[in-house]
């Protein structure tokens, strides 16, 4: 057993030690490339998604598989050049019919993307199975660009595809102002005189450039995924455009990294299923633990944010059952608080113990009071549900009996200065609809100040 | 000679499920999903193998119903809870679900035999090749009931075909109104994980004979010919299953005489019916647009 590992480790090890003393210079070539294209197809795959085109890319890169036969069988040669030209061709050819026959047929948008891609593939194939009947050279590897193979890349293949990524993100780069704008309101730019077909054309182009650079390394099946994914995964990083293109940039290049790498362990391995599947699994990390809107941060914040209303409700009644004890009586027991607020005991109990904790309430065996701090929160509280029950009335003209709902749901997320605007525009800020004193403003801002 | 009857017959069979569960997916505007679980089903059928290590129809069938249904689920709940355009979802479901199934079959290639090729193309052409029969051939007994392939996707459109016509009026008013059902009582959802069920079936039968992605064409191309024709249901049904069999047979004699792939062939008909069909309309459009021009 010993024996094995040691025969076995130090192979993939050293393998992988290979890999990154660039001993082979194709391998630094191939790691370029694909960075490069990775942060391309990124970038210029967060506009798609921008204009709800995500799987623009996807039919995209199955219609450029017929250019490429086309290619093939007029010039008789495996030029990457040739092939690029005739792959961007058609597969312009097919952005157009994608836009063209829900415009002028029945044909729905997402049928429309469903026929084009399946078309055009299904036409590269029949293509590419003509072409190996034939008796021509060098046809051997056609096949490759279904799945993507990145070390069977040639440097040449290589440097159109960096130059094609350079001059994309440049672009980008460059137009990045009006793109945001047209990405964001296509009407308001054409207002302002921006040539916005131009530009549409443009970004069309480049989104059909970068897919078909891609399709040696990625493959036509799974190219959506590299324009699509990234852009969404970055998507819960951030709200700022440029921001998530910056970090949809990073995780593409990530994935190129990782996938060129396994390619390299492996080399019957396909590059664009692990790159995929890297793409997904950086996805799958940022919908859960992104910083910013990521489930996990959403799903905590949820939670605070209810145990604060539940605290501040709790506190609320503490006041009401204050108010009608005409202040005279200040200990409540549990009893009290449900007869005015059903609430289940136990969430009940949990929550008097968090307002013991913050010292907003003592707690005794008569039951519980509110310390000053506490009592200052509750009239706060208090005093934005009724000033907020009198605007209803007075602005909304809604009958005091419908205001309360209203009001108890609010009263958790008004500001000191919408309070003091409410004020403002009362006529009426002594009493509430219900006939109850509004506690007045000076031990309000008293509470604010904690 | 029998041969290219069983593969003409095979081809009709795939064409018709298609066409006819592609009527609903264009209605109900998912076309989509349905090439989402053309794709993610190659990870169904893989897995299935790869854990049972059977080829048998029933246990292909499950593993990619639950595949697709497990997609067409995933999806809907990253547009819920991850606040995604419903396509990005999409797109990011099934690409993943696709990488994993080539990847599994990379890893397994001595003991799969299904390759990459094959799940681009199917092998239609090899279909009678793989019989099945009754009884014990060598010691003469028993006898060759056709092909494998035939007889699974036969199996299919039979329950295909008795579902539409079973619940023809449940699936008619969930495809023009969807609201209406929801007000009328009936259970959505439940139509749609069923239809979903129905794609995911069709697609397994079909893939060995045309693969994963030529599914998509079987079944969006003629259903959508047939939208742009058709004045109710029946007739949408009837002529989507009309343009499928034209195609298999425009299809296969391209495929005779180009050489070519016999399942691209017809995927590629399909599509040139699609577009004659276009411009047929286009021009009887232009024709009335004339005689109105004229009488007037």
């Amino acid at each position: 057993m010993d024996a094995f590992n040691l025969l076995e480790t130090p192979s993939v090890w050293s393998n992988w030690l290979a890999f990154w003393s660039f001993e082979d210079i194709n391998v630094l070539w191939v790691l370029m490339g694909s960075i490069l294209l990775g942060m391309s197809a990124s970038v210029i795959g967060g506009f798609a998604f921008l204009r709800k085109r995500s799987l623009v890319g996807d039919a995209l890169a199955h219609a450029a598989l017929p250019g490429v036969m086309m290619a093939f069988l007029l010039f008789q040669s495996r030029d990457p050049l040739v092939m690029f030209l005739g792959a961007v061709t058609s597969s312009f050819i097919g952005f157009y019919l994608i836009d063209w026959l829900p415009k002028n047929t029945k044909i729905k948008a997402d049928a429309a993307l469903a026929i084009t891609l399946s078309f055009f593939f299904a036409l590269g194939l029949m293509l590419l199975s003509y072409i190996q009947g034939l008796e021509v050279d060098n046809k051997s590897g056609l096949d490759k660009i279904l799945f993507g193979q990145a070390a069977a890349m040639t440097q040449k293949d290589i440097k159109l595809l960096g130059y094609v990524a350079l001059f994309v993100l440049s672009c980008v780069v460059l137009f990045f102002q009006k793109f945001r704008l047209i990405a964001f309101s296509a009407t308001y730019a054409r207002t302002i005189g921006i040539a916005v077909n131009r530009y549409e054309l443009l970004l069309a182009l480049l989104i059909v450039m970068s897919v078909v650079v891609g399709l040696q390394l990625v493959g036509v099946v799974l190219m959506a995924a590299v324009l699509l994914t990234p852009v969404a995964a970055a998507r819960f990083w951030s709200n700022q455009l440029s921001h998530i293109l910056i970090i949809a940039a990073a995780l593409g290049a990530l994935s190129a990294i990782i996938s060129t790498q396994i390619s390299y362990l492996a080399p019957a391995m396909p590059t664009g299923p692990w790159m995929v599947v890297s793409l997904s699994a950086l996805f799958f990390l940022s919908l859960l633990f992104a910083p910013e809107k990521g489930l996990l941060k959403r799903y905590t914040e949820h939670n605070k944010l209810r145990k604060r209303v539940a605290e501040e409700n709790v506190l609320r009644t503490l006041y009401k059952l204050l108010e009608r004890k005409d202040f005279q009586h200040k200990t409540f027991n549990i009893a009290d608080i449900q007869a005015l607020r059903s609430m289940p005991l136990e969430h009940l109990q949990a929550t008097l113990k968090q307002l013991c904790k913050k010292a907003l309430i003592t707690s005794s065996t008569a039951g519980f009071e509110m310390t000053t701090t506490g009592f200052g929160l509750a009239e706060q509280l208090t005093r934005r549900h009724r000033l907020w029950e009198n605007y209803l009335t007075e602005h909304a003209e809604l009958t005091p009996q419908q205001v309360h709902q209203h009001a108890e749901r609010i009263e958790h997320i008004l500001t000191p200065s919408q309070e003091l605007q409410l004020q403002a525009e009362l006529t009426n800020s002594q009493s509430d609809p219900h006939g109850n004193l509004i506690p007045n403003a000076n031990s309000a801002s008293q509470g604010d100040s904690k | 000679m029998t041969n290219d009857i069983w593969i003409i017959a095979t081809a009709a069979l795939v064409a018709a499920s298609c066409a006819l569960v592609g009527v609903f997916l264009i209605l109900r505007r998912q076309a989509l999903i349905g090439d989402a679980i053309s794709h993610s089903v190659l990870l169904g059928i893989v897995l299935a193998y790869i854990i049972t290590d059977s080829r048998a129809l029933p246990i292909m069938l499950g593993g990619a119903v639950i595949i697709g249904l497990l997609t067409a689920w995933l999806s809907d709940s990253l547009h819920r809870v991850g606040k995604l355009q419903s396509d990005a979802s999409i797109g990011i479901i099934f690409t993943l679900f696709f990488a994993i199934g080539i990847i599994l079959i990379s890893l397994y290639a001595g003991q799969i035999d299904l390759d990459q090729s094959c799940v681009l193309y199917g092998e239609i052409a090899f279909i009678p090749f793989d019989t099945l029969y009754i009884g014990n051939l060598d010691t003469g007994s028993g006898f060759d009931i056709g092909p494998r392939a035939f007889w699974g996707i036969g199996i299919v459109f039979m329950i295909v075909l008795s579902s539409i016509i079973i619940s023809f009026n449940r699936l008619k008013t969930i495809a023009f109104h969807p609201s209406l059902a929801l007000s009328l009582g009936i259970n959505v959802i439940f139509w749609h994980y069923f239809l979903m069920t129905l794609v995911s079936m069709t697609t397994v039968a079909s893939f060995e004979a045309v693969g994963a992605i030529l599914v998509v064409a079987l079944l969006v191309i003629p259903a959508s010919s047939a939208y742009l024709v058709a004045r109710s249901l029946k007739a949408m049904l009837w002529m989507a299953v009309g343009y499928s069999q034209l195609a298999v047979l425009i299809g296969y004699a391209l495929a005779f005489w180009l050489d070519s792939s016999i399942s691209a062939s017809i995927a590629v008909s399909a599509g040139l019916l699609l577009f004659v069909t276009i411009a047929w309309q286009k021009v009887q459009s232009k024709r009335k647009v004339l005689q109105s021009i004229e009488s007037a």
